[in-house]
């Protein structure tokens, strides 16, 4: 097992500006005219990796994303980005997380038994269409391996990995030995720009597509609603003149001061 | 594993249970109740924290005290194989944690060791002509997803402050100790950096957010003087072009590539409202917008606006509510 062999695990979102239209059947979107993209957390993931393997001058990095026959184009863009090759699961990928852990869990060991398994995965913290959180540790439990969430610095050092992550206290720096699986947040990482140069050598870069079945394990989503309506708001006045009536409506109306 | 009862995850930090504790066992009360089932608490913290009984106030009948130094920090391997014997143990048909930072870490690996799903971050429980229904934001608040959960245990999350923490027990609960057997971990802790202290904006009862308005990070102290003036569980929130600016760390980012937050106030200084901001914030009970543009879209979620320079009204505003909470 190499060390500096990096897999990424990223998903084909709807763009965060897309206004989410509730499709007639009630359990998905309405994809019509949607735009799709890397999600973000992935990018950021992608960047991750992208330095870790520049940092020692060598490695690889490889994609893999489960989901529509369609996330080509993401992967494509990941390969722009610089990662070396690319490989699509396609499949429903519309289940639970633990379902989706599961088939990329099942795509890691037969890696292993080929002797090609890596010896680091990471992927975005979450994914910015369901923003379950969950598929990351869920697969290091799968995979028998150490998981660090929210990583936002990473440094590999003597077949170990030392992260810093976010807590909600603070930054904790922890370390673990390879293999193991990390999740990646915004941090610092400002994800490069995909050049030209980067696009041209995307196209003649390795991207493989297979199959994969997905169940649900116990979880459906019956139904999609839209949020609650909010009343329409108000203006309550102008400048600091405002300030007083704000500060009444706030204690009498709202009961929120 | 297909028990009798709803167990509630009362989280600790430091080894003293967190205000989310009594969200959560509050709500397994009720729902267990709606199962005709009982509720109990399951609690990771070193010996004798003392304090645990009070559980009873908010229903519950019994506690599982996992007992072990290792509790005394989160440590996700230590805590994901305590939890899990605890569960293995007591065999309920439903668990729930809250969705803070530490149990958003924990309940997904807690879910793939049983083997069953997990539904995260849910702000509505139910039963529902006998089947178990949990609503979760999807698409950081863009549309809510009815998930039915059909494996037992349940593992669901809860999203802080959503649900009521109601002190409707009786007296004190019982209280079992059991100590764990923990291999050691796998991921080492070498250094905790302490974060200033902040309240986590997802956690906050009350988030004070700045945005481009405020025209450089020089001026955040008019924000602070405002979350300081609001006093309880408030803290300071930023919209993502401040965050990318540089001028607030991104820990603080309201929207969909950063938290989605449900408080009970949100103030909105200087934050025009592009739909991914908008999207992270509208489950906020009350919203209040500060913005000197009238057309900005922020506007249309705030239930209260004022139309103003952020420099002008946040003083006044600080100190109008210091006044009012000094008279209280």
């Amino acid at each position: 097992m190499s060390e500096l062999d990096i897999a990424v695990c990223v998903k084909r979102v709807p763009a965060t500006d897309t206004r989410i239209r509730i499709a007639g059947s009630g359990a998905g979107i309405e994809t019509a005219g949607v735009k799709y993209i890397l999600s973000p957390y992935d990018e950021f993931a992608i960047e991750g990796a992208l330095r870790l393997r520049d940092a020692a001058g060598g490695g690889r990095v490889s994609l893999v994303s489960f989901g529509a026959a369609a996330a080509q184009e993401q992967l494509r863009t990941g390969l722009a980005m610089g990662a070396d090759s690319a490989t699509l699961l396609a499949g429903d990928s519309d289940v639970d997380a633990l379902a989706t852990a599961r088939v990329l869990a099942g795509w890691f060991s037969s890696l292993e038994e080929q002797g090609g398994a890596s010896g680091l995965i990471l992927l975005g913290v979450k994914a910015a269409d369901y923003d379950q959180q969950q598929v990351g540790p869920m697969l290091g439990v799968l995979l028998d391996r150490p998981c660090v969430t929210g990583v936002v610095e990473v440094e590999l050092r003597d077949g170990a990995v030392r992260c810093e992550r976010e807590t909600e206290t603070g930054v904790e720096v922890v370390e673990v030995e390879l293999p193991a699986v990390l999740t990646v947040t915004k941090g610092e990482y400002e994800p490069r720009f995909v050049s030209l140069r980067g696009i041209m050598a995307a196209r003649r870069k390795p991207l493989l597509t297979g199959e994969a079945e997905s169940a649900p394990s116990g979880a459906v989503v019956e139904r999609l609603i839209a949020p609650p309506a909010r009343p329409p708001g108000r203006v309550v006045g102008t400048g600091s003149e405002a300030v007083p009536e704000l500060v009444r409506l706030l204690r009498e109306e709202a009961h929120a001061i | 594993m297909s028990g009798s009862h709803v167990a509630a995850f009362a989280e600790t930090r430091d080894g003293t249970l967190t205000g989310a504790a009594g969200e959560v066992a509050s709500t397994a009360v009720r729902l267990a109740g709606e199962l005709d089932r009982e509720a109990r608490a399951s609690v990771l913290a070193p010996e004798g924290p003392g304090g645990l009984e009070t559980l009873g106030e908010y229903g519950v009948a019994e506690v599982l005290h996992g007992s072990h130094d290792a509790f005394a920090s989160y440590n996700p391997e230590q805590w994901t194989a305590g939890f899990v014997e605890l569960l293995r143990l007591d065999e309920p048909s439903v668990v729930l944690l809250p969705a803070t930072a530490l149990g958003k870490d924990l309940a997904p690996r807690v879910a793939a060791t049983l083997g069953v799903p997990l539904i995260g971050d849910v702000t509505r429980i139910e039963v529902r002509n006998g089947a178990l229904i949990a609503t979760r934001p999807v698409f950081a608040g863009k549309a809510l997803a009815e998930v039915r959960i059909d494996a037992r245990p349940a593992v669901i999350t809860l999203r802080p402050n959503v649900f009521s923490a109601e002190r409707t027990g009786a007296g004190p609960a019982k209280v079992i100790v059991v100590t764990p057997s923990l291999s050691q971990p796998r991921m080492r802790t070498i250094e905790r950096r302490a974060g200033g202290g902040e309240l986590d904006v997802t956690e906050a009862s009350t988030v004070v957010s700045g945005g481009r308005g405020m025209k450089g990070p020089e001026h955040w102290h008019l924000l602070e003087a405002l979350r300081d003036a609001l006093g309880g569980a408030a803290t300071l929130g930023a919209s993502r072009a401040v965050v990318d600016a540089g001028w607030r760390p991104h820990t603080e980012q309201v929207g969909q590539t950063g938290k989605t937050v449900s408080p009970k106030l949100y103030i909105a200084v200087g934050i025009s409202g592009a739909i991914q901001h908008l999207a992270g914030m509208r489950s906020a009970s009350t919203i209040v917008a500060v913005n000197r543009d009238p057309d900005a879209p922020i506007f249309k979620v705030a239930d209260y606006g004022i139309v103003g320079d952020a420099f002008e009204v946040l003083p006044a505003l600080s100190r109008a509510i210091a006044e009012l909470k000094a008279g209280d």
